[in-house]
C-alpha cells in the first residue's frame, strides 16, 4: 500500500482554479520531485498537505488512514486537525524560523510543547535529539545563534531540523533554496540530498532542475493545476512524451 | 516659601501621577479588547469601532474632557459624577481612559499585523495550538515591536493629565499657578516644569531598558 494517496484535490481561489482534479500516490522511502512554472499549483498542492489550505474536494490518505476528505471537513475539530498535520513536515521558502530563538530552541519548541508534561525527563532526550540534528545539519557551532545572525543557508538548514525534529512521515520542501544567494543554495541541496541518501520521504516543490533530477525517485510535473506528466527523473526529464513537458523543459535549458 | 511651594506641588503631583497610572491601568488591557474587535473578521462588528476611533482620535481630548463631564448633567438631567473632587477626577479618569485606549489600540493592531503570517504556519505546521502560538511565538515580536509607539505615547499622557484642570481636577499646573494670584511669583510655574521632566526623564530611561532588553532578536 502506498504511504500517501492524494485523490482528486481541487482548490479555487475565488474564481481561478489552482488545483484540477488532481491525484497521486508516494510510496514510503521515497523522494518525490514537483516542477512546474510559477502559477501551476505546487506550492498550493504542499500547502494542502499541511493543512494551511482546505481543499474544495478530493480526498488525502497516509498508510491508508483518512486524513482529509472534503465530504466531512466542516465537521473536524481544530484539535484533530492539529494532530493530523504532524504527519507532514515543512520547510518553507522564507524559512520562517522564530527570530526571538536561538537555533537550538527553535528546534527544541514544539516538541517541548507537545509533550504532555515538558518537566519529565523527555526534556533532555528532546534537546539532545535536537543537538544531533543540528549537528547532522553541519550546524554544531551554530545553536546558540539567533536567527539574524546565520546566514540563508545556515537558517534553512536550521528550519530542516525543526522540522524533522518532530519526525513526520513526509517531509514537504516549498521551494527551498529560491529565496537564498546563489553560492547558498549548495549547502541546503547537500542537506536534503544525504536525506533523501538515508530514504526520508520526502515532496519537494523545486526549479533547480539538476537537482530533481539527480534526487528524487520520481518526477510529477504540474501545469496550470494538473499533473500533466509524472515518472521516474529519466522519464520526465530525458524522454518526456507531452509537448508541454518539452516546452517547459526547453525553456529552462534555454536560461540556463 | 521653597517649602510652602513645594509642599502645594508634591500635592498637585500626587493627583498627575494618580491620573497617569490610572488612566494606564485601565486604559492597556481596554486598548487590547478595541484592537481584537477591531481586527474582527465580521465586518459588521469592526464598522463601528472603527467609526468611535476616529472619533475619539479626531477630537481634541480637551473637546472630551468637557462633554465627559458635563453632558451626563445637561443631556439626561442627571449628573452621574456627583458633586466634589472625587466625582469630578473620576470624570477625567473615564475621558483619558477612552482617548487613551483608542491610541493604544491602533498600536496593538499595527504591531500585530505587522507580524508576518509565516510565523503563524512555521507554528501550525509544527503542531501548536492557535494558544501556544500566540503566547510563545506571536507575543513578544508584538511587544517588540509595539514599545517604541508606546513609548511615546505614554509619555505623551505624563503631560496630557495637565488637561484635566479644565474641569477643575487638581493636578500640579493648577497648583502651581494659585501662587501667581496668591503671592504674585511665577518660579513654581517653572518648578512645576522641573517636575514633568524628572517624570518623563525617568520613563524614557525604562523604556530605553526595555528596549535594550529585546535588542536580541530582530
Amino acid at each position: 500500500m502506498a504511504l500517501l494517496e492524494v485523490r482528486n484535490i481541487k482548490k479555487n481561489f475565488g474564481e481561478t482554479e489552482v488545483l484540477k482534479d488532481l491525484s497521486f500516490d508516494m510510496e514510503e522511502g521515497t523522494a518525490l520531485s514537483i516542477i512546474g512554472s510559477s502559477g501551476s499549483g505546487k506550492t498550493t498542492l504542499l500547502r494542502c498537505l499541511n493543512f494551511l489550505e482546505t481543499p474544495d474536494g478530493g480526498m488525502i490518505r497516509i498508510r491508508g488512514e483518512k486524513l482529509f476528505d472534503a465530504a466531512d471537513h466542516a465537521k473536524e475539530s481544530e484539535e484533530s486537525i492539529r494532530r493530523k498535520r504532524l504527519h507532514f513536515g515543512m520547510v518553507f521558502q522564507q524559512f520562517n524560523l522564530f527570530p526571538q530563538y536561538t537555533a537550538l530552541q527553535n528546534v527544541c519548541l514544539a516538541p517541548l510543547l507537545n509533550t504532555k508534561d515538558p518537566k519529565s525527563a523527555d526534556r533532555g532526550a528532546i534537546e539532545k535529539h535536537a543537538k544531533e540534528l543540528l549537528d547532522q545539519m553541519g550546524l554544531s557551532n551554530r545553536m546558540s545563534n539567533y536567527p539574524h545572525q546565520l546566514s540563508g543557508g545556515q537558517q534553512q538548514r536550521v528550519a530542516i531540523a525543526r522540522a524533522l525534529a518532530l519526525h513526520p512521515d513526509i517531509l514537504c520542501f516549498d521551494e527551498p533554496t529560491s529565496a537564498l544567494d546563489p553560492e547558498l543554495t549548495g549547502e541546503v541541496l547537500r542537506v536534503i540530498r544525504s536525506l533523501a541518501q538515508n530514504h526520508t520521504t520526502m515532496i519537494i516543490v523545486t526549479h533547480e532542475m539538476s537537482f530533481a533530477r539527480d534526487v528524487s525517485d520520481h518526477v510529477i510535473f504540474m501545469d496550470n493545476g494538473v499533473i500533466a506528466e509524472q515518472g521516474t527523473p529519466e522519464e520526465v526529464f530525458s524522454h518526456p512524451k507531452e509537448e508541454r513537458t518539452k516546452q517547459f523543459l526547453q525553456s529552462y535549458n534555454k536560461a540556463l | 516659601m521653597f517649602w510652602t511651594v513645594t509642599l502645594s506641588l508634591l500635592e498637585g503631583f500626587w493627583g498627575t501621577v494618580k491620573l497617569f497610572a490610572l488612566t494606564l491601568l485601565f486604559s492597556l488591557p481596554l486598548g487590547l479588547l478595541i484592537a481584537l474587535w477591531e481586527m474582527s473578521r465580521v465586518r459588521v462588528l469592526a464598522y463601528p469601532i472603527k467609526l468611535i476611533i476616529w472619533i475619539i482620535r479626531g477630537t481634541p481630548l480637551l473637546l472630551q474632557l468637557l462633554i465627559v463631564y458635563y453632558g451626563p448633567g445637561i443631556l439626561l438631567h442627571n449628573n452621574i459624577w456627583g458633586s466634589g473632587d472625587s466625582g469630578r477626577f473620576i470624570a477625567a479618569l473615564v475621558a483619558f481612559v477612552f482617548n487613551y485606549a483608542c491610541y493604544f489600540a491602533e498600536i496593538y493592531r499595527g504591531g500585530i499585523q505587522s507580524i508576518p503570517v509565516g510565523q503563524y504556519e512555521a507554528g501550525q505546521v509544527l503542531g501548536l495550538t492557535r494558544g501556544q502560538i500566540f503566547r510563545k511565538i506571536i507575543l513578544l515580536q508584538v511587544i517588540k515591536r509595539i514599545v517604541p509607539p508606546m513609548s511615546n505615547e505614554i509619555i505623551t499622557l505624563v503631560k496630557d493629565t495637565s488637561l484635566a484642570r479644565v474641569i477643575a481636577v487638581y493636578e500640579i499646573i493648577w497648583n502651581g499657578q494659585s501662587f501667581i494670584k496668591s503671592a504674585g511669583i511665577i518660579w513654581p510655574l517653572f518648578y512645576t516644569g522641573v517636575f514633568y521632566l524628572l517624570f518623563s526623564g525617568v520613563l524614557t530611561v525604562l523604556f530605553d531598558r526595555i528596549e535594550r532588553r529585546l535588542d536580541y532578536f530582530r
